[in-house]
């Protein structure tokens, strides 16, 4: 990152200090950065107070392309969310029917036609190198996509924000009914609001014990206090956080708790698009009978005619003409109002836009904005997000039904028998990921006269030993190989067992070693 | 935060620093939101809570229990009535099956070996080794060597009474001090170990007179340990005959033996643990690798 791209995003964080800001700020060059006009330098430590309260924030009403998706974002995220535990897939009679399961009691995870064992559980960490990787591309591409439209906190704050208009009333009501002494009307809204509030939480914990168990089933334990305690206590406890955090806490995750935003900030560049009040257009600011009489007088003014709507329909209240911020979560509506009030006075949109600060240096010089899209950090991670996911397509594509495991027994590593001849014993487990009972042959390879044993398995094949697993379980089975042959001191012969499943197939191995005295 | 009352553009925001900086970096001031302060009085209200429902205080002859009465030795309690819930229906099968019947149904064997695994090494581990390997005077478990019988019901006897431990039940008999007590002297019993390695093809010494040792044999060793040195598990003499030994089978371990005697105790279990755990354990050293049918 170049040295102005820093200094810029130092100046955005100083802008904007009420909301909360890295305690240190870097001045790149060494140079003082210019401070906001009226701003106080350096006020004496112990002058201000040490907390401060909460800004209650009251978001107006907008609507607009972005508003249209969120709007969209917000019913398809949460129908996910809401509908997902109950879609059925069938598995046949040996598996659970749920398309999305976490069933921790026999360490299983189902994924519509996907099953995933403990053992693979590096499907996780590809799936979040993945999440990553994706949250950096959109960050390098449009900046806190992620913050502005799919975080649940913005998502079900931005629920309850709407909850909260229809209950109590858009801004100026809302605002006016605040200010009134307390009266039945205003306490009826204030109970509605908080009861849907507290209604939606406690469907929101509901919903996520749901991918726990088998829905339909749970529901009706729920229903009729028949489901574990810790089902409840999940509830209890999620209706609490997404009761507290989208009703009461809102802007503060993200200003105060959430390590993201600092992320971000490091993430980002100069061609990185982000909510950007083009003040080459806008400034100075002017209403516009001012702008009119600046005009006749030859002066110039900016299109902004400082209504404030960008500051009332944020979410989180900041100003985005101060420039882009931890607080600006950069959902855009700031965008649709400014494009709804252009409109009526007749001037062409987006004077906030999705842009950077280079466009509008470029714009000032008179210069064509320049959109870089293709940069090395997008292609690094276009490219590391295919990578990784066509590895994990690739091995869950040629992934085995069935596996083996060995270990050696340790103690003791190897037996005499009365005859002379040596025995080593192994534990050896098979996996059958099959949903239905399978038998596999055993043969251990290696040694050319090894007798092979297997502990609780009378029945052989072609005298190797046969070991039944049933459907979706894993078998731990003890194997003794004896031989007679005679070895030196410290005798240690790689061995291969091979199991090949008995009704045909492709066979699984692994190796381990015969040792000698 | 700022003190605005009414409507109209924000005043610009105060950056308070400091005053510190550091090669160009000012260190902000900036005042942390009140319910942080909230989420501090919070955790020492909870911590009250703590001091008020567990065990906080202590006192002059014990401490402050608690409202729920919670203490570690009674969740353990519970933890293990619980396990016990758990594991019920399948004792109740062990309980009913023979060690047979155990080991010719998978699941119950499986079950079993687990039990005796855990029960092995809680009890048995210290003599007979983690894996039942044995160390020398301790049988090894895992070879198909026995001194008292390896069929499931010898070996469920053996662990049950024990040998020489006093249980009238249990496996009695051992080596005399043959030199100690002066049955043997000393150059008898140099010359019947040279034939008791002889028995197992162990090489001996060119001199030696195993003719002489066949008779010593006969006459002192043979009442037990059987005229061609096979071994007699009723009295636990071990065969001479076979690649294992217990002690070791270097001349002068073998000579220590009939000098002093040997008589290895193996404790009674019976009373000390239950039937159940007997029986699993007995399945799982029948299922070591040397268990007789």
């Amino acid at each position: 990152m170049d040295p102005g791209g820093d200094n810029a995003l130092a100046m955005q964080a100083a802008r904007s200090p009420q909301l909360g800001q890295p305690a240190l700020v870097a001045l790149s060059d060494g140079a003082r950065t210019p401070l906001p006009a009226g701003a106080t330098e350096t006020d004496p430590p112990d002058d201000g107070p040490l907390y401060v309260a909460r800004q209650k924030i009251y978001p107006q009403r907008v609507s607009g392309t972005f508003r249209r998706v969120k709007w969209l974002v917000l019913f398809i995220t949460l129908g996910i969310y809401y509908l997902l535990p109950f879609v059925r897939w069938d598995r046949g009679p040996n598996a659970p029917s749920q398309a999305v399961l976490i069933d921790f009691p026999s360490r299983r995870f189902y994924f519509f036609f996907i099953e995933i064992w403990p053992q693979e559980v590096y499907y996780i960490t590809g799936l979040l190198i993945l999440a990553s990787m994706a949250l950096f591309l959109m960050n390098t591409i449009a900046g806190r996509v992620w913050c502005g439209y799919l975080c649940p906190q913005t998502v079900w704050t931005d629920l309850f924000q709407a909850i909260e208009r229809w209950t109590e009333g858009d801004r100026r009501e809302h605002l006016q009914r605040d200010r009134q002494p307390w009266s039945v009307d205003r306490l009826a809204r204030a109970a509605t609001k908080h009861f849907l509030w507290l209604m939606i939480a406690w469907w929101t914990g509901g919903a996520w014990v749901l991918y726990f168990a088998d829905a339909p089933t749970l529901v009706r334990d729920l229903a009729t206090f028949q489901a574990p305690l810790i089902a409840y206590v999940f509830i209890a406890l999620l209706t609490f956080t997404t009761y507290s955090l989208a009703g009461w806490m809102r802007e503060q995750v993200c200003v105060y708790m959430c390590p993201w935003p600092r992320i971000q900030a490091a993430l980002t560049d100069e061609y990185a698009l982000n909510v950007t009040y083009r003040y080459d257009r806008g400034e100075p600011r002017a209403s516009l009978k001012k702008a009119a009489a600046l005009h006749d007088r030859g002066l110039a003014a900016g299109e902004c005619i400082d209504c404030l709507q960008c500051v009332h329909v944020c979410p989180t209240g900041v100003d985005i003409r101060e420039g882009s911020s931890l607080g600006c979560i950069q959902c855009g509506l700031c965008i649709d109002a400014c494009d709804a009030v252009m409109k009526k006075i007749g001037r062409s949109a987006r004077l906030i836009a999705y842009d950077t600060d280079v466009n509008i240096k470029r714009r000032q010089e008179g210069q064509t904005p320049l959109f870089r899209l293709v940069r090395t950090r997008t292609v690094l991670y276009t490219v590391i997000i295919a990578l990784v996911g066509a590895v994990m397509i690739y091995t869950l594509a040629t992934r085995r039904n069935d596996g083996i495991s060995i270990i050696h027994d340790r103690n003791p590593l190897f037996v005499r028998l009365t005859d002379g001849a040596l025995r080593n014993a192994f534990a050896v487990r098979i996996l059958n990921k099959t949903l239905e009972p399978q038998s596999f042959v055993l043969k251990v390879a290696g040694l050319a006269d090894a007798g092979v044993d297997v502990i609780g398995s009378a029945t052989r094949s072609g005298g190797d030993p046969v070991i039944e697993v049933g459907p979706d379980q894993s078998r731990e089975v003890r194997v003794l190989v004896t031989t007679h042959q005679r070895f030196g001191p410290g005798a240690s012969v790689p061995l291969t067992f091979i199991i090949a499943p008995e009704k045909g197939g492709t066979a699984a191995s692994a190796g381990d070693h015969f040792l000698g005295p | 935060m700022l003190g605005r009352k009414k409507y109209g553009p924000k005043p610009p925001p105060k950056v308070v620093t400091t005053g510190h900086e550091w090669d160009g970096i000012q260190e902000l001031n900036t005042p942390l939101p009140r319910w942080w302060l909230w989420l501090f009085y919070a955790t020492i209200i909870w911590s009250v809570g703590y001091w008020v429902v567990y065990p906080a205080w202590p006192l002059l002859s014990s401490y402050s229990s608690g409202l729920l009465n919670w203490n570690s030795r009674s969740a353990v309690s519970a933890e293990l009535a619980a396990l016990q819930t758990q594991r019920g229906p399948m004792m109740t099968r062990l309980a009913a099956a023979s060690p047979q019947q155990i080991e010719s149904t998978p699941e119950l064997l499986d079950f079993a070996r687990t039990l005796g695994r855990r029960a092995f090494a809680d009890n048995c581990a210290p003599c007979h080794g983690a894996g039942g390997g044995g160390v020398k005077g301790y049988p090894n478990l895992v070879d198909n060597d026995w001194l008292w019988g390896g069929t499931l019901d010898q070996i469920g006897q053996t662990i049950r009474h024990g040998a020489r431990a006093g249980d009238d039940d249990g496996h009695q008999g051992s080596m005399p001090a043959f030199g100690r007590d002066g049955i043997l002297k000393p150059t008898e019993i140099s010359t019947v170990a040279d034939y008791a390695r002889s028995l197992s093809g162990l090489p001996t010494a060119p001199d030696a007179d195993l003719a002489r040792g066949a008779k010593i044999f006969a006459d002192n060793c043979a009442v037990c340990h059987g005229a061609q040195g096979k071994g007699n598990r009723e009295v636990g003499a071990p065969n001479l005959t076979d690649q294992i030994w217990l002690y070791a089978p270097d001349k002068k371990t073998i000579m220590e033996g009939i000098t002093n005697g040997r008589g290895g105790v193996m404790p009674a279990w019976g009373g000390k643990l239950d039937d159940v755990t007997i029986k699993a354990l007995t399945v799982f050293v029948h299922t070591l690798g040397g268990g007789e049918q």
